[in-house]
């Protein structure tokens, strides 16, 4: 069941419940439910924590998505796992439930629809600047858009728009045109070949999600790492003179 | 021809076109990601995950390109803003 037609081209256009001015489409509907699903799965889960040899089995799925984000961020940041943590795991955690469910019928991923992925894509956006300024002061933020020189300021502020509207329209039109396709398969081949683009939809959706969280950590990362760089060659140039 | 179905040919040839040489482009350039991260996992297998970790970011700056293809195609199919406005004209 589909409930998305094929020329529609986001679940915006999908109007379950209009009262007066208050317009619930799908994607809204759909945001509320990962939301509460990853809120109260969360709170159920946590609420009895143990650090006996024996937990819960929910315990130790949670630990094991847990420490594989915070292990894949140490990778990229380096230090200051903790302070990157929350953000960019909500992120991951969102994007990948709201694209695993898509095997569910009736169910259509908020992240198929423009609207969600650039309300994500304006959440790294300002992101950024809060941990580089948090980081390393407004100064040395600013500074960083005269590097080298002064005339790559406009290509720094250009290319942070750039990605942010990659960052958005990448999701957006992977999970859209995956829907698009199997719509397209199911009024082709209808028995078996769509199951199996729904398979690969599933990797899909992992791999965007993943890419999704990579691609904020790697911008906040270049955004909070100038300065440590400039430190480290520092300590380089002396370390000879000490030894 | 009215302005009608002129506008909707070049619609749906345009979206084909934008489609098709679309693809060329960052087909030939994930080809080449994925063979210079296969040779480089061949010689160092150790440095893996970090060079799985760089090839899915940079495949998907790379695809990201194809899907900018995709999705004008699919605005010039499904959501074409130029047909509403010569909708209005033909029916005006």
């Amino acid at each position: 069941m589909e409930i998305v037609a094929i020329d529609q081209i986001s679940p915006d256009q999908v109007i379950l419940f209009a009262w007066g001015f208050v317009t619930i489409n799908a994607t809204l509907a759909y945001t509320w439910l990962i939301m509460g699903l990853l809120v109260v799965g969360s709170i159920v889960i946590t609420r009895d924590l143990s650090s006996e040899r024996t937990l819960s089995r929910w315990q130790n799925l949670l630990e094991v998505i847990v420490g594989t984000i915070r292990s894949e961020i140490r990778d990229i940041a380096h230090e200051g796992t903790d302070t990157y943590f929350p953000f960019i795991a909500t992120l991951f955690l969102f994007i990948l439930f709201s694209n695993l469910f898509t095997f569910i019928p009736g169910y259509v991923a908020p992240t198929s629809s423009l609207t969600t992925t650039a309300a994500l894509a304006i959440m790294v956006f300002f992101a950024v600047p809060m941990y580089g300024i948090s980081k390393n002061g407004v100064l040395e933020y600013l500074k960083e858009y005269f590097r080298p020189t002064f005339i790559f300021f406009p290509f720094h502020v250009m290319g942070e728009f750039s990605r942010t509207l990659a960052l958005a329209v990448r999701l957006f039109g992977n999970l859209m045109s995956h829907e698009k396709v199997i719509a397209i398969l199911l009024a082709v081949t209808p028995l078996f070949f769509p199951v199996v683009m729904q398979v690969l939809g599933l990797l899909i959706g992992l791999i965007q999600a993943y890419i999704f969280a990579i691609l904020a950590m790697v911008y906040i990362a270049s955004a909070t790492q100038t300065h440590e760089e400039t430190e480290h060659k520092k300590i380089k140039e002396t370390e000879p003179v000490n030894s | 021809m009215d302005s009608v179905s002129i506008v909707a040919m070049a619609s749906i040839i345009t979206a084909g076109i934008c489609m098709g040489i679309g693809a060329i482009g960052p087909g030939l350039g994930q080809g080449r990601a994925v063979q210079g991260a296969l040779n480089s996992i061949a010689q160092q297998p150790d440095e893996r995950n970090s060079l799985t970790r760089t090839l899915f970011v940079g495949l998907a700056m790379i695809e990201s390109i194809a899907i900018y293809c995709f999705v004008i195609s699919m605005i010039l199919v499904f959501a074409n803003p130029f047909w509403a406005y010569v909708i209005k004209k033909a029916g005006g």
